[in-house]
C-alpha cells in the first residue's frame, strides 16, 4: 500500500503491519546496521519514538506471532530485496487528508496503455464515460475515498489503554517514593499539634461569617 | 449522477445566526443563576453578620485567648 505522510496515518498502524516490521526491524539489525532510516523514513523524531514505545509494547506480543510465522519470510528478508524506502519529501508528495482535499500530485504516475487510453477518452465528454470508468478515474488520482478515509481505527483504545498504564507506573513510582524517598513528617502533623492549631485559628475568629469560625458555637464551645 | 451544487458561501454566518443567540443566552442564565445562587446569600449572610456585631466583645474574647501581640490577655 502506498505509505502516505499524514500524521494520523503516521499512528495508525494496522496490527499485522507493526508486526511484520517489528520482524524485519529485528531481522535486519545485524545485517543493515547503518540504515536508521530504513523503518519508514520518518523525519519526525516524536513519531519514531511513539513507533518505537509502541513496537516495544507490541514486540513480546510479536516475538510470539512471529515465531509461529515463519521462517520463509525471514529468508526472504533477509536476501535484502527490502532496500530503505526513502521518499524524497522535496518533491510533491501524495496524501489522503479530509481537510486538505486536492493532494500535490496524483496518485498514480505511472500509468498503463489502458490507463493512458482513459486518460486520453476523459478528455473528451463526460457523458460518455462508463461508471467502470469514472470509478477507475478517480481510483488514478486518488487512493482512498473520503468514507475510507473517515473510518473510524480502534486507535482510541490504544490511547487510552497507554494512558492508564503509564498512570499506573506513576502510581507506583510515587508510592515507591513515599515509602523511600519521603522524609519523616514534622511534628506538627500529629494530632495534639493540629488540635491546637484549630483551636488558634478559632480564637482568631478566621472566616467569621460564612466559612471556619462561623461554623463554631462559641456559646457552647462545640461545632454547630 | 448529477449532485446539487453544495453550499459555497455563508456558511460562517449560517453557524453564527444559529449558535450565537444560543450562547448569549446561556451565559445570560449563568449570570443570572449566579447572582441568585451566590451573590445575594453571601450579601445577606454579611448584613445579618453584622446586625448583631459587637466588635470590643469580640476584641476582648481574642485578647484573652492570647493570638495578639500588641496587648496581651488582662491577667498578665
Amino acid at each position: 500500500m502506498h505509505k502516505s505522510f499524514s500524521p494520523a496515518h503516521r499512528l495508525v498502524l494496522v496490527e499485522g503491519e507493526e508486526v511484520k516490521e517489528e520482524r524485519r526491524n529485528r531481522v535486519e539489525g545485524p545485517e543493515h546496521s547503518s540504515s536508521p532510516d530504513f523503518n519508514a523514513a520518518s523525519s519526525n523524531p516524536a513519531t519514531t519514538m511513539l513507533r518505537q514505545a509502541a513496537g516495544h509494547m507490541r514486540g513480546l506480543l510479536a516475538r510470539r506471532a512471529s515465531v509461529a510465522v515463519t521462517s520463509s519470510a525471514v529468508r526472504m528478508a533477509s536476501q535484502g530485496h527490502e532496500v530503505s524506502e526513502t521518499v524524497d519529501m522535496s518533491r510533491p508528495m501524495y496524501y489522503d487528508r479530509a481537510d486538505v482535499p486536492l493532494p500535490d500530485k496524483p496518485y498514480k504516475d505511472l500509468l498503463t496503455d489502458a490507463d493512458k487510453s482513459l486518460k486520453q477518452k476523459e478528455k473528451g465528454p463526460w457523458t460518455q464515460l462508463s461508471k467502470e470508468e469514472k470509478i477507475a478515474l478517480y481510483r488514478l488520482m486518488f487512493c482512498q475515498t473520503y468514507p475510507e478515509m473517515k473510518q473510524k481505527t480502534s486507535e482510541w483504545k490504544t490511547v487510552l489503554g497507554g494512558i492508564f498504564f503509564f498512570l499506573g507506573f506513576t502510581g507506583l513510582v510515587v508510592w515507591w517514593q513515599r515509602i523511600y524517598v519521603y522524609p519523616p513528617l514534622p511534628k506538627t502533623f500529629e494530632g495534639d499539634s493540629q488540635a491546637m492549631q484549630l483551636k488558634r485559628m478559632l480564637d482568631m475568629r478566621v472566616n467569621p461569617v460564612q466559612g471556619f469560625a462561623a461554623k463554631w458555637d462559641y456559646e457552647k464551645g462545640q461545632w454547630k | 449522477m448529477s449532485l446539487a451544487k453544495p453550499m459555497m458561501r455563508g456558511l460562517l454566518a449560517k453557524r453564527l445566526r444559529f449558535h450565537l443567540p444560543i450562547a448569549f443566552g446561556l451565559a445570560f442564565v449563568a449570570a443570572v443563576a449566579f447572582k441568585y445562587t451566590v451573590t445575594e446569600p453571601r450579601k445577606r449572610a454579611y448584613a445579618d453578620f453584622y446586625k448583631q456585631y459587637d466588635a470590643v466583645k469580640e476584641f476582648n474574647a481574642m485578647r484573652e485567648a492570647g493570638v495578639f501581640q500588641s496587648v496581651r490577655p488582662s491577667g498578665e
